[in-house]
């Protein structure tokens, strides 16, 4: 169902669910397609599979090369044979999220009511609980009883909460990473300037773009930008780009002077041309919304009452998009319920983006906590 | 397995939940698991030390004691472990007030401020004493609330605490034979070990 000229015809492994989904806002997919990738082998038992949940412009194709960009796959550090996750141990599952531009149900697939017609921005708004439901809806598919194991950073992260608030007899071990419980005022606003920038594309159209055969490339390639700096530290920008200046003759207010804006534009363009500009507004919007305490009387322990699931929280100490604090609140909510939490701050100055990246102290705890899991699990 | 830590590991019962503040890299919790099928669980301040705990696969967080306790719900656990801690926490009797809400039982250990060497340094060298157990220099310890065998039974007697189980050890942890006699386990005992419950 693609009609951006801009992209290419991709076919993704799918499986369509043809009673559709409710969503939390009160409307009804028609249908659900839930595209996905597995890793692994599934046990006998099926009691080693590992659900990967990916972050806001994430996608299925976590351990293997995209094949859509050709580049290696988002968590391949994380995720593959003899990796922390590792593929040789577990069967592990990557779906891509509803509203998602990668295969799954989203404002890119086909219109309920008027075939041949994309969603575009009637597309129903979606939740960080929509989402799970339709996850588990595949889980249930594959006839997984319990996964072993939930795990992913950022908005992944607020999935993994959700599966361990909605579903706790299906999660034996939950690893939100830099996560949070709600999304920040200030994240909000982050998100707002994004979805500015793509409304004030002229090629934007009112979200109708694919009708002239353009996409809002200038605005979302600037809603990536904004959202990159949120994505990284100061500390890491001085480093790699300090105040160099690029080679160019004379004086311009606009056009790359300095290294990091040749280096921000270069994070937009690459984005625009894998990612749709609604569905970036349909998934910021459901990252906005999440507020995990909300469904319980404003009081987040109870979003864990009497939950038997493991927790691993991981937050990084440079990260200010989901600073440390928010995971240590996590942390004090599951203590009152006296859950099971293991908490490490890794030290890094790499900000929010540091759990996509080479940082050992994080893997050797990741896969140190799963040995363990798989221990208390019978696994190993 | 360090000697105090196999001392403590003998006033817990098999299969109930500890909780381990100050766990280190957590070889009480494992211990505890491994051969008393317990649900324990531990809580370190020091951030490399709990990357290393959870690592090996020990359910470890980091938190502080003084902060941290107040966010367990009541009666939580059967044991909550206070090892060679106490003396370096900001408000010990809050802390141990805490132990005693979210656990039936408090196991505390500390190094005993009461021991004849240190009477002895203090009163020929007229300086703070530095030992094996003391060995950092006043104004950099982090040891800000040294206490003898003597104070915390009167802290105990204070606050209405029951001592169930009580031992002095020397610095290896070995148990040492003044089980009867406080006064002086007060002056040969290096560290004090207690097993309390609210009365």
């Amino acid at each position: 169902m693609d009609q951006t000229a801009a992209r290419p015809e991709i076919q993704h492994q799918s499986v369509t669910f043809a009673e559709g989904l409710t969503l939390d806002c009160g409307r009804h997919l028609g249908s659900l397609t839930i595209a996905y990738r597995t890793y692994g082998r599934l046990n006998a038992a099926k009691s080693n599979a590992v659900l990967i949940c990916h972050a806001l412009t994430g996608d299925q194709y976590v351990a293997e090369a995209n094949p859509e960009t050709g580049k290696p796959g988002w968590w391949e550090q994380v995720v593959g044979p003899g990796r922390p996750v590792d593929t040789e141990k577990f069967f592990v599952i990557c779906t891509n999220v509803l509203g998602g531009c990668m295969g799954t149900t989203g404002p890119r697939s086909e219109h309920d009511a008027h075939a041949g017609q994309p969603w575009g921005t009637d597309f129903p708004p979606v939740t960080i609980n929509d989402m799970v439901r339709a996850q588990k809806r595949f889980i249930d598919h594959l006839e997984i009883g319990r996964l072993f194991a939930v795990v992913g950073g950022s908005m992944g992260g607020m999935q993994v909460l959700a599966w361990a608030a909605l579903f706790p007899q299906r999660v034996f071990a939950a690893v939100p990473v830099a996560a949070a419980a709600y999304h920040s005022a200030q994240n909000i606003a982050f998100h707002e300037i994004g979805r500015q920038a793509i409304a004030a594309d002229p090629d934007f159209w009112a979200g109708r773009y694919w009708e002239h055969g353009v996409t809002p490339k200038r605005g979302l390639a600037v809603a990536r930008m904004t959202a990159h700096i949120t994505y990284v530290s100061e500390a890491a920008l001085t480093r790699k780009f300090g105040r160099k200046l690029q080679e160019t003759a004379g004086l311009s207010a606009l056009g790359d002077r300095f290294e990091v804006e040749s280096y921000l534009q270069y994070q937009g363009s690459s984005f625009v041309r894998r990612f749709d500009a609604n569905s970036y507004l349909t998934i910021t919007r459901a990252m906005d919304l999440f507020d995990l305490s909300a469904d319980y009387g404003g009081v987040l322990p109870s979003a864990f009452a009497g939950t038997k699931t493991r927790f691993l929280l991981v937050s990084f100490d440079s990260d200010w998009l989901f600073p440390t604090e928010q995971s240590r609140a996590i942390a004090r909510a599951l203590n009152h319920v006296a859950a099971n939490v293991s908490f490490v701050e890794i030290k890094s100055d790499k900000g929010h983006d540091a759990f996509l990246l080479d940082e050992p102290d994080f893997h050797r705890t990741l896969r140190g906590f799963l040995a363990g899991c798989a221990e208390h699990a019978g696994l190993s | 397995m360090r000697v105090d830590l196999a001392l403590i590991a003998g006033m817990v019962a098999p299969k109930t939940r500890v909780l381990d503040i100050g766990c280190s890299d957590g070889a009480l919790i494992d211990h505890l698991f491994r051969n008393l099928d317990c649900d324990a669980r531990g809580l370190e301040i020091d951030m490399e030390t709990v990357t290393l705990a959870v690592a090996h696969g020990l359910p470890v967080m980091q938190g502080d004691a003084d902060t941290d306790l107040a966010s367990y719900p009541d009666g939580a656990f059967d044991y909550v472990v206070l090892s060679r801690t106490l003396q370096a926490v900001e408000k010990p009797r809050e802390v141990l007030r805490q132990m005693l809400r979210i656990g039936t039982h408090a196991i505390v250990s500390f190094p005993n401020f009461g021991h004849w060497t240190l009477r002895l340094q203090l009163l020929f060298t007229g300086r703070m004493p530095m030992t094996k157990n003391w060995s950092r220099m006043w104004y950099e310890t982090p040891n800000i609330h040294p206490c003898t065998i003597r104070d915390f039974f009167d802290l105990c007697a204070a606050d209405g605490y029951i001592v169930e189980e009580w031992l002095a050890a020397d610095e290896a942890g070995a148990r040492a034979p003044w089980r009867r006699w406080p006064a002086l386990a007060n002056v040969f005992g290096e560290q004090g070990l207690f097993l309390l419950r609210k009365a």
